[in-house]
């Protein structure tokens, strides 16, 4: 291979352009989580203005339109701009640290995720400054969502989630490379900390289930743009084709949500127990397992379109099957605190807190796959109640677990403890308050997607009021956590690399923040919990599997940012058919890709002098 | 302090005990308050899938919180637990006893799952009900092909019998829910999809029903009922369908000018198929568009604009016609409709 430029030792780019241009795994990390965060917010207050509309019977606070547009945001953002991005901020920032890798296999790759991710986040929401907001459901069912939504709203939907998917597609391949090849030597798939495992697993749904996703999605785009028929009858198309499709993707969608917040509490409970977890072994193989039955379930969500008994008892059953592996999980974590010396600390307090939380949801869950009791759950509150227990009560809290255990990696501080446990009580207080209740609206009546309810129906005033209450409270546990953040930020860098002292993974093995190229020598892996096991052993620090050693990093680059425009104009113009414009945005992408691929780019050196501290020879 | 530990403990405790128990104070209605032989079945299997995993929850909350009250960190206490790798018997243990517990909730959900599914294959061959429904943008149309009449919003069932509700949709896609009497099923669009929900009602009575899947602006308020006679009532019903009102000197202006106006859209005829819903025996109906009292003042306001905030409802694809006719040739119409019964 030719060098362009033989042995550069400095980057290219620093300050507002490094963080455009980066294919530094832990800046992407950094930029997922502030985008996603961001979106957190906004699909929040969405959530919030749905529960202020929904407190009074016959309320005039938003008009059933206004209302279906929230309905729809506040799902689709949730799930696709900011549970997941946040996941992947954290398997970006954390699993190439957890398995002694540099990076992930492919950093341009990476950063392209990120931006198409972005661009595809703004042209999903760009529909409420033009006045065409997505308003089918999350779940778009034609015909509402093709011949009668005649306006830009759901082109909106189904062309910035298809930029949008790219971006995940992309990041699911990534992943999976990653951790196939480049765990650090000693490293076996069994010895690999759960996180990663669940990523891994993760990553192999995603790249399933989103091709899915995205196939249907074009078809709906054909139907709403170009002419297509697919899912109209009056022309031998079907509608429940669409359904068929969507939840052969969205079932597992919720696996891809769920399956980051189980390696993430598998993480945070071992530590702070100061114990291995419990069944590793039977851990793993229910994580595989889940995400293999996450594919046979889907028509559950379509128990009542008519499909016959067979189909709807076979899905029953595969249903109520996953709750093994499940189970499985829950009582592996509660036997990893048995017998250990448990702090509770934020993190801890929310990775423990999603224990019953997340096992009530589970609960529900159960009792929804039965088929016969289901036609009278769906569609009402008591599956809205179900699937934000398992969502908010897992996923979420996750998340928060992880925000504040990671945190101090990530920036060198931890973040306020007294403001994290009010955020946390309050928090818990308020989704339950919103929830619980939520199942016996369900029960008694109420269905879901409604913008109001007629007065006069016996408890159903109360109980939504006491709903919305526990809204505003979540509302408020958040905007405490922001304020925690913004006071953390102004604080001194001051955290060792073993944040938590009882660090087990390789993660705390290196400063806080790591440096940029994250090992100065690639490090050798014992065991499980490798970093846990050179502790025991007396060691200070990993044993190093290589000498010292100038380290190749690869440049930053504009061109995902580029490209993701030119996909953003593309979709423009696809949606409001502008013929020239569609070509513009996919030209650029065109020049962009052939710039790639013409030019070479060898990236640049850290020579060992540059490299903090000394080295240990191996 | 000690009274100070347990203090911290039990007051967040039994604030989450307070938030559980402000489910149950609430009266018994929809699902859990079956009227008919369906939502009964429902029923007990709800119960039983709850009771079951109710045992689970038990378990795993007792388990977890005792975990997490009896095995926190002491000051001072800094030995490494003894590191377990895991526990063979307890793996199987609750792998097993989980997969127990889901064979007794699947066996009665497979066999009520094809039970329902046979009843509603039942056809007027058998001596069955059959009521057509089609759903539309935001209401509701029943059609009683064998008799020969064709109503809205309002459905009539003889009490104690069988009845099969074929389901379709004319626009988008719907779904039919009287929770009291049983569990829902969508009105597809597409002739290939026609659905087939058997119901039952064991008392007369008026019963809720509601659209349950997302449909437009008029979602929430795509109300219907389900009136459940003695059969003797039913059959009055039937004939007092088949025999519209006639018109009297009263009536007649408002009967002219819903010729002129209305019929275009609203059959009155007792088989009349249309592209609004059919008016026969609407001054029988308590409702307008399905949950607004059908009273004058309603009635008035409906005819002016059918998607204002206080008479109507969003979505309606009927024309207002405040402006199009005079409030004394509305008020005719309105006398009209207050005959048709």
């Amino acid at each position: 291979m030719a060098h362009a430029h033989a042995h550069a030792h400095t980057k290219r780019y620093s300050g507002f352009m490094d963080w455009i241009t980066t294919v530094d795994h832990k800046k992407i990390g950094i930029l997922y989580l502030v985008a996603g965060g961001f979106f957190f917010l906004v699909a929040g207050l969405e959530a919030i203005l749905i529960r202020l509309q929904l407190a009074y019977p016959m309320n005039g606070f938003l008009d059933a339109q206004s209302f279906n547009e929230l309905v729809t945001m506040h799902g689709t953002t949730m799930l696709f701009l900011a549970a997941l991005p946040i996941l992947f901020g954290f398997f970006n920032y954390i699993i190439p640290l957890q398995i002694g890798a540099r990076d992930v296999a492919f950093p341009f790759l990476n950063s392209l995720g990120f931006w198409t991710f972005f661009f595809g986040g703004v042209l999903l929401n760009l529909g409420f400054f033009t006045g065409n907001v997505p308003d089918s459901g999350w779940t778009a069912y034609p015909p509402l969502s093709t011949e009668f939504s005649p306006g830009q709203g759901m082109d909106f939907y189904s062309i910035g989630l298809q930029l949008a998917g790219i971006g995940t597609l992309v990041g699911g391949i990534n992943f999976i490379v990653t951790i196939v090849n480049m765990r650090a030597p000693g490293m076996t798939m069994m010895r690999m900390p759960l996180f990663t495992w669940t990523a891994f697993i993760t990553s192999i749904l995603i790249v399933f289930a989103f091709s899915a996703f995205a196939v249907g999605l074009l078809m709906m785009t054909f139907d709403r743009l170009f002419g297509g028929n697919f899912f109209d009858p009056s022309t031998g198309g079907n509608v429940v084709l669409w359904q068929h499709i969507f939840w052969l993707f969205g079932h597992p969608e919720v696996y891809i949500l769920i399956l980051p917040a189980f390696g993430i509490i598998s993480e945070i409970i071992p530590t702070f127990s100061r114990k291995r977890l419990f069944g590793y072994t039977s851990m793993v193989f229910a994580t595989a397992l889940i995400g293999f039955l996450g594919f046979m379930v889907w028509a559950h969500h379509m128990f009542t379109v008519g499909m016959g008994a067979v189909a709807n008892t076979l899905f029953a059953i595969a249903t109520m099957l996953i709750a093994v592996p499940t189970g499985i999980k829950i009582f592996n974590w509660i036997f990893t605190m048995w017998k250990g010396q448990i702090t509770f600390n934020t993190a801890n307090l929310f990775a423990v807190g999603f224990i019953p939380s997340f096992t009530i949801g589970g609960v529900t869950g159960v009792m929804l796959a039965v088929a016969a009791a289901d036609y009278q759950y769906q569609d009402t509150y008591f599956v809205v109640a179900h699937f934000h227990y398992v969502i908010v009560g897992g996923t979420v809290h996750g998340i928060f677990a992880a925000f504040f255990y990671w945190f101090p990696k990530m920036f060198g501080k931890k973040l306020n403890e007294v403001l994290g446990k009010l955020t946390f009580w309050l928090f818990l207080i308020g989704f339950n308050l919103t929830f619980f209740i939520q199942h016996w609206l369900g029960l008694i009546g109420m269905p879901r997607r409604v913008y109001t309810y007629l007065d006069g129906q016996t408890g159903w005033n109360e109980m939504n009021y006491i709903s919305t209450v526990g809204a505003i409270a979540m509302g408020v546990a958040t905007i405490i956590l922001l304020i925690n953040v913004i006071i953390t930020v102004r604080k001194p860098k001051d955290a060792p690399d073993d944040v938590w002292e009882d660090g087990r993974t390789l993660e705390w093995a290196v400063s806080s923040p790591p440096p940029e190229y994250n090992f100065k020598q690639t490090p050798l892996v014992r065991g499980l919990d490798g970093w846990w096991l050179e502790k025991r052993a007396g060691k200070t620090a990993m044993t190093p599997a290589e000498p010292v050693g100038p380290i190749h990093m690869p440049n930053g680059s504009i061109l995902p940012l580029i490209m993701s425009i030119g996909l953003f104009i593309a979709g423009l113009g696809i949606m409001y058919h502008q013929t020239l414009v569609a070509i513009g945005g996919f030209g650029i992408l065109v020049v962009c890709m052939i710039l790639r691929s013409l030019i070479d780019d060898p990236g640049y050196h850290i020579e060992p002098e540059q490299l903090e501290g000394k080295g240990v020879k191996a | 302090m000690l009274v100070n530990r347990w203090v911290k403990r039990l007051v967040p405790f039994m604030a989450m005990m307070m938030l559980f128990l402000t489910g149950c104070n609430f009266e018994l209605a929809g699902a859990l308050e079956p009227k008919g032989p369906v939502a009964e079945k429902q029923l007990e299997m709800i119960l039983l899938s709850l009771g079951i995993m109710g045992v689970v929850l038990l378990v795993v909350f007792v388990l977890f919180f005792w975990a997490i009250a009896r095995f926190r960190r002491k000051p001072g206490q800094n030995e490494i637990p003894e590191q377990i790798e895991g526990n063979h018997k307890l793996e199987a243990t609750w792998t097993i006893i989980p997969i127990v517990l889901l064979l007794i909730i699947a066996i009665p959900t497979v066999a009520l799952t094809f039970d329902l599914e046979e009843e509603a294959q039942a056809t007027e061959g058998d001596g069955t009900l059959v009521i057509k429904v089609a759903a539309k943008q935001f209401w509701w149309e029943f059609n009683y092909p064998e008799d020969g009449i064709v109503t809205a919003q309002e459905v009539y069932i003889p009490v104690g019998e069988k009845v099969v509700f074929e389901l379709a949709a004319t626009d988008v896609q719907h779904s039919f829910w009287v929770p009291e009497l049983g569990g829902k099923k969508d009105t597809n669009v597409g002739t290939k999809n026609i659905n087939h929900l058997y119901l039952e009602a064991d008392y007369p009575g008026i019963y809720k029903g509601k659209c349950a899947e997302l449909c437009g602006a008029g979602h929430a308020l795509m109300d219907f009922k389900v009136h459940a006679l003695e059969q003797a009532d039913y059959d009055a019903w039937k004939a007092d369908m088949l025999e519209p009102a006639a018109v009297t000197a009263e009536t007649e202006l408002g009967a002219e000018l819903f010729g002129t106006n209305c019929i275009s859209c609203h059959a009155i005829e007792p088989n009349g198929l249309s592209w609004g819903p059919n008016l026969n025996g609407f001054a029988d109906r308590d409702f307008i568009g399905g949950f607004r009292v059908n009273n004058t003042e309603n009635l008035v306001g409906w005819i002016k604009d059918p998607t204002s905030k206080d008479y109507g409802k969003p979505g309606v694809t009927m024309p207002g016609f405040e402006g199009v006719l005079s409030d004394d040739e509305i008020n005719e119409i309105v006398k009209y409709l207050q005959s048709l019964n």
